[in-house]
């Protein structure tokens, strides 16, 4: 009995042991730091509410959310809302197009950014080389309502394009109700739209790059073409690389925005992905659960594709973002 | 040995002139590919409506000259409201976003904190999980935002990648500089608001520019938050008059008229809802690098 008491009091000294050090340099810290423990406090709350709030009403995922009972009151119903999304009839669709415009995005949006940056770099002139900035830049600060508005000004029947394609001889159609044209029209706007935003990041790199080095392989005869294989490619890929990483991770966020305001009932069929297709299930069928359960779904996906990717960049080239 | 060597130097810089030469046209043509649609839009929204129509492909230079569908775009109730609801957003989004970013930056950035690494990997959680856009949406539900304006500030009132971008500049600034204030009897407060604020102030700058823009232009939390068309933002006015196809409320008139003004007045709206950003972006254009190259490596 002694023992265990004996026992029992050490156990129980360790903790507040503890606690006292953690309780004075608390003290010791709020008396030195009184204004921060003011200052934090509307930034835990926000980020409490706003952040780690749905982080944990995901769990609606796992049950049958009723406004009524909230996050936390509603039935656990498991996996079901799980299996439904896997067995539903649009499942294929909206993966399969999810993959579809992503990789078309990956092909040749990806690319664009790194040859403009490069191109901009080979100029001399620093008058022209800021003004090239400047104006590609600007499709970026275009608003997706105005971007797509725009989109459908010029594919229209009437629009510009297609008597442009009218005057060689194309039938004119309204390209946004060809199911077969909305994969172009959308990775095309993204190109026009992101290509010279997405090439500050590699325009960055390539000032970084240690000008010494070109300083010397001039010494040693290397012509620019030279220069550019030997030192200016292999010092952009470390950032070629992250954002690679980055754009994989981002393989099933196909956003929801640009989509909702171009695609219609005649081009859901390549058109519809994951985002939109739970904002549809979600917001205006109010399958709350079932929509949450397919964007979890969705986020795990994701993040296991930036887990793997990274891995297999750390593992092979030693670039990784962690 | 000697002439083959100078030859083939003769050769390379002929060749690096001539790349400098395409490099040059290539970019000027790119140059035109983003130019064109805009100066389309710019052009026609000045032009008279009947040429506007008649004009096979891009409109290069203005057809004749009028204001009519600007005077329209004046005229609409909508848009008037969409305006004034959005400058409300942009002004006070923007200064909450701002004042919360420095304070949130600058408590992370100190390192006599003793909470400041917990709520760093707090907040850098938030960048790889977030709930999607359900829970999100039913969280605003739940603490009652939804419906008023505030949903439209409240609920993006940080962007975590804001944040770092602003705590690194922060981390950038020398500790001797607090710690000097701190001596002289100077809290927090005053610390980071009379030293920290003018020391990071091209920081500052370039994320007032991203904030704004994205209250700006943002359109989805207003769709699916907002019931009250009063309190319409502009970027959803414009879905339903340029997305939508509604300009019925805007023309007078009858048949072919409407559909040939309709039109238009579509460009005009379009280019007062863009005009006010494209006017600020190039002051701020040099600071750009430091902000994307920052979030990108950190994000």
């Amino acid at each position: 009995m002694q023992d265990i008491a004996k026992k029992n009091s050490v156990v129980a000294a360790g903790p507040k042991k503890y606690k006292q050090t953690f309780l004075t340099r608390l003290k010791k810290d709020f008396t030195k730091n009184k204004g921060l423990y003011l200052l934090v406090l509307p930034v835990l709350v926000y980020y409490l509410i706003f952040k780690y709030g749905p982080m944990f009403g995901v769990v609606i995922a796992f049950k049958d959310y009723t406004p009524g009972k909230g996050f936390f009151e509603s039935n656990w119903v498991g996996l079901k809302h799980f299996k439904a999304f896997f067995t539903d009839y649009y499942f294929v669709r909206v993966i399969k197009n999810t993959i579809v415009i992503s990789l078309s995005n990956l092909l040749f949006s990806f690319p664009a950014p790194i040859i403009l940056a490069l191109l901009i770099n080979e100029l001399k002139s620093k008058k022209y080389s800021r003004l090239v900035q400047t104006v590609t830049y600007l499709p970026h600060f275009i608003s997706t309502v105005v971007l797509c508005s725009m989109i459908i000004q010029l594919t229209m029947k009437e629009g510009a394009i297609n008597q442009i394609l009218a005057a060689i001889g194309f039938q004119p159609v309204t390209m946004l109700n060809q199911p077969k044209f909305f994969v172009p029209i959308y990775v095309i706007s993204n190109i026009w739209q992101n290509t010279g935003w997405n090439s500050i990041i590699y325009l960055a790199a390539l000032t970084n790059i240690d000008q010494e080095l070109y300083t010397a392989a001039k010494i040693d005869g290397a012509n620019r073409f030279r220069q550019l294989i030997h030192i200016t490619l292999p010092g952009l890929l470390p950032t070629v690389i992250i954002m690679l990483i980055l754009q994989i991770g981002k393989m099933f966020n196909v956003g929801h925005e640009k989509i909702l305001l171009l695609y219609n009932e005649l081009t859901y069929e390549k058109a519809e992905v994951i985002s939109t297709y739970v904002y549809k299930k979600g917001l205006l069928q109010f399958n709350w659960s079932y929509s949450a359960a397919v964007g979890l779904f969705n986020s795990v996906v994701s993040f296991a594709l930036v887990y793997t990717t990274n891995r297999i960049s750390k593992a092979t080239n030693d670039t990784s973002l962690w | 040995m000697r002439d083959r060597a100078t030859s083939n130097k003769i050769k390379d810089s002929t060749l690096e002139r001539f790349f400098d030469v395409v490099n040059i046209i290539f970019l000027m043509l790119v140059m035109l590919v983003i130019l064109l649609p805009v100066l389309h839009i710019l052009f026609a929204s000045f032009s008279d409506p009947v040429e506007v129509m008649r004009q096979k492909g891009f409109i290069l230079r203005p057809l004749g000259f009028t204001l009519d569908s600007y005077k329209s775009v004046a005229k609409n109730p909508n848009i008037v409201s969409g305006y004034t609801n959005t400058i409300f957003i942009v002004v006070f989004g923007t200064a909450l976003n701002i004042f919360l970013t420095l304070i949130a930056a600058y408590v992370i950035s100190r390192k006599d904190f003793m909470w400041s690494t917990l709520i760093t990997i707090l907040i850098i959680i938030t960048l790889y999980f977030d709930g999607g856009i359900i829970p999100f949406y039913l969280t605003v539900r739940n603490v009652k935002l939804d419906g008023s304006i505030w949903a439209l500030i409240i609920p993006s009132a940080i962007n975590t990648f804001n944040l770092i971008i602003m705590r690194t500049a922060m981390v950038g600034v020398p500790e001797s500089m607090s710690e000097s204030a701190k001596i002289d009897g100077a809290g927090h407060f005053r610390i980071l608001f009379s030293i920290m604020v003018p020391l990071v102030k091209s920081t500052i700058a370039v994320l007032t520019l991203y904030y704004a823009v994205s209250h700006w232009n943002s359109w989805f939390n207003a769709m699916i938050f907002l019931r009250d068309r009063k309190l319409y933002p502009l970027q959803l006015i414009l879905r339903e008059i340029l997305i939508q196809g509604d300009t019925t409320m805007m023309t007078a008139g009858s048949g072919e008229d409407i559909a040939m003004i309709g039109e238009t007045i579509k460009y005009a709206t379009i280019v007062v809802a863009t005009i006010p950003v494209l006017c600020v972006y190039p002051f701020l254009q040099r600071y750009f690098v430091k902000g994307v190259l920052i979030g990108a490596v950190k994000g």
